[in-house]
């Protein structure tokens, strides 16, 4: 019964994933995949449970360790570039110029 | 209480993932998705390292975290032109953290969980390492022709039996997973599994061998797209729904992107994967010599001035030579000057999703002057000059006229129904994908030989200097 309910939630949310994207100007498109970039290093939470689980072994502590390391690179680059970039967008330039 | 207060903290982080991504509809709500994204993930990471009981090992976790800074900070640092290769490069990371959190628990079960072994859980584990190892090879693979490193070719390479033996690789890793699931506790069940994530890691490098540059935005799409749903399997084997909705959201992005991609150069998913781009051409290129009329600086300076709309099509060439900063002193010179400059933007021009757009809002260009392909087509007749810098496929023709032509049907800018057209061009050699352009032998087409920077530079040079007569 796990199995479903995590089929349910997978389901709704490509869809809801897919009804917010597909509005997602086009402007915008080499920042929003560094934002999902992001935003799927999630992969963070595994990789924590693997990582600082009290039972876990050396060896399985060490993969866990270089997942973690991936996916927070993921998160921090991610979303510093994505505001490095959006910052750049701008309607009118800035007067001073 | 704490397990309620992690669960509460993870539909938090889902909330605002999804609020993240619906302000990016709007280049002025955009950054407050960007805020609200680090909010839900600061929320997850720390109810996740700081909640559970059996979390132990924080040296362990807090290292991983500043090796992570250490590494984020300088990549997220990189050059506008280099995002391509940085956005496949954390593609990279993506798949690698599945496949080794999926390796550390298929080992974590073995030894000691076995009754963790169902089929759902086993297939979730086994289809996680699978997206995860491919994505990681593909990935770097990708960034590795982006960034243009030698030993790689960047031309496409095939060879005889290129799908049917990446099929047969395919094949078998199915097969070993089946026998796998099976009987998850077998004795040789490390060297299936390992056999498996051998499979994966290869076939991620079999599948972007054939694939060219022109083709990076749609593969770097799909790569996205599959570094999250290797986060969904592996919601799947942890049962967090956190994972789930976060990894399928990254899916649908990278799935909407493939297809947005895929329709602007009118071609399926399987063609852009299987169909080896720039391999056919080279056998159609007819031996006709045509020739083409060049321009000078000066000349092309005056035409420009002389015209009220004129249209600039940027192409990967202007990323190449970094003429982006050249192409905004122009754009400022000729509006000026009373000069309406509008930018036509090819879905896939460049080497990534809206790669044009943020170069040239880099460059400050506003983004108000940037028109998406479709919108610009109907006003290219009243158009007086077009510019092309760097761009080529998207502006030939032959999509439009020449069933024979590889790209025939793939939509395009209309760049021949202006009344100029002026075309910068590295050399007199056909583009990317090895396609005779028949725009730049029209008699309303003049050439401007060189590299972009140096020639919109001239340009600009040409109109500052009559501006002081």
């Amino acid at each position: 019964m796990e199995f479903w309910s995590l089929v349910f939630v997978f389901m709704l949310a490509t869809f809801i994933g897919v009804g917010v994207v597909s509005r997602v100007s086009r402007l915008l498109h080499t920042p929003l995949m560094s934002l999902t970039n992001a935003i799927s290093a999630i992969a963070v939470v595994g990789a924590i449970l693997t990582t600082g689980a009290d039972e876990n072994p050396l060896g399985i502590r060490i993969l866990g360790a270089v997942a973690l390391a991936a996916s927070m690179t993921n998160i921090v680059s991610g979303f510093l570039i994505t505001d490095r970039m959006l910052k750049m967008f701008k309607e009118k330039r800035e007067p001073s110029k | 209480m704490n397990q309620h207060l992690i669960q509460a903290s993870y539909v938090a982080a889902t909330a605002l993932f999804i609020l993240a991504l619906h302000w990016m509809n709007d280049p002025k709500t955009a950054r407050r998705g960007v805020i609200s994204g680090v909010i839900g993930m600061t929320l997850a990471v720390l109810a996740t390292w700081l909640l559970p009981d059996f979390i132990v090992h924080h040296v362990w976790i807090a290292l991983a975290v500043a090796v992570g800074f250490g590494l984020g900070v300088p990549l997220s640092q990189v050059p506008l032109t280099a995002v391509p290769q940085r956005t496949a490069l954390s593609h990279a990371f993506g798949g690698l953290a599945a496949a080794l959190v999926g390796t550390a628990e298929f080992f974590l079960w073995l030894q000691g969980h076995q009754a963790e072994m169902t089929t759902f859980h086993v297939s979730a584990l086994l289809i996680e390492v699978l997206l995860g190892g491919l994505t990681f090879t593909g990935s770097i693979m990708a960034a590795l022709k982006l960034i243009g490193v030698s030993w790689i070719p960047q031309r496409p390479v095939t060879y005889p039996l290129q799908n049917f033996s990446n099929l047969a690789l395919l094949i078998l890793a199915v097969v070993l997973g089946v026998l796998l699931v099976l009987d998850p506790t077998q004795a040789a069940a490390p060297w299936i599994f390992g056999g498996i994530l051998v499979l994966a890691l290869a076939f991620g490098v079999l599948l972007i061998i054939p694939i060219g540059g022109a083709d990076m935005p749609t593969v770097i799409s799909i790569l996205n797209s599959y570094a999250g749903l290797s986060a969904v399997a592996m919601g799947f084997v942890l049962n967090n729904k956190l994972l789930i909705t976060a990894g399928a959201l990254d899916g649908s992005s990278g799935l909407i992107l493939s297809v947005v991609m895929c329709k602007a150069m009118n071609r399926s998913f399987t063609n852009v994967l299987f169909g080896a781009f720039g391999q056919v051409q080279a056998a159609a290129a007819s031996g006709e010599q045509k020739s083409y009329k060049a321009e000078t600086a000066e000349g092309a300076a005056q035409l420009l001035e002389q015209a009220s709309l004129v249209v600039i099509v940027p192409g990967y060439g202007m990323a190449v030579s970094q003429a982006q900063h050249k192409v905004r002193e122009l754009y400022d010179l000729l509006t000026k000057k009373g000069v309406t400059v509008k930018f036509a933007i090819h879905p896939v021009a460049g080497r990534m999703p809206g790669h044009m757009n943020v170069l040239l809002a880099e460059a400050e260009i506003p983004y108000d002057a940037l028109v998406e392909m479709d919108e610009i087509n109907p006003d290219l007749p009243q158009c007086d000059v077009v510019l092309v810098v760097g761009a080529n496929d998207v502006v030939n023709p032959a999509a439009r006229t020449d069933k024979g032509s590889p790209i025939y049907g793939m939509p395009i800018i209309e760049a021949e129904k202006a009344r100029t057209v002026l075309a910068i061009k590295r050399s007199k050699n056909p583009g990317f994908a090895g396609i005779d352009n028949e725009l730049y032998f029209l008699d309303k087409t003049w050439m401007l030989f060189g590299d972009a920077k140096a020639v919109v530079g001239e340009l600009v040079k040409q109109l500052s200097g009559s501006a002081g007569h």
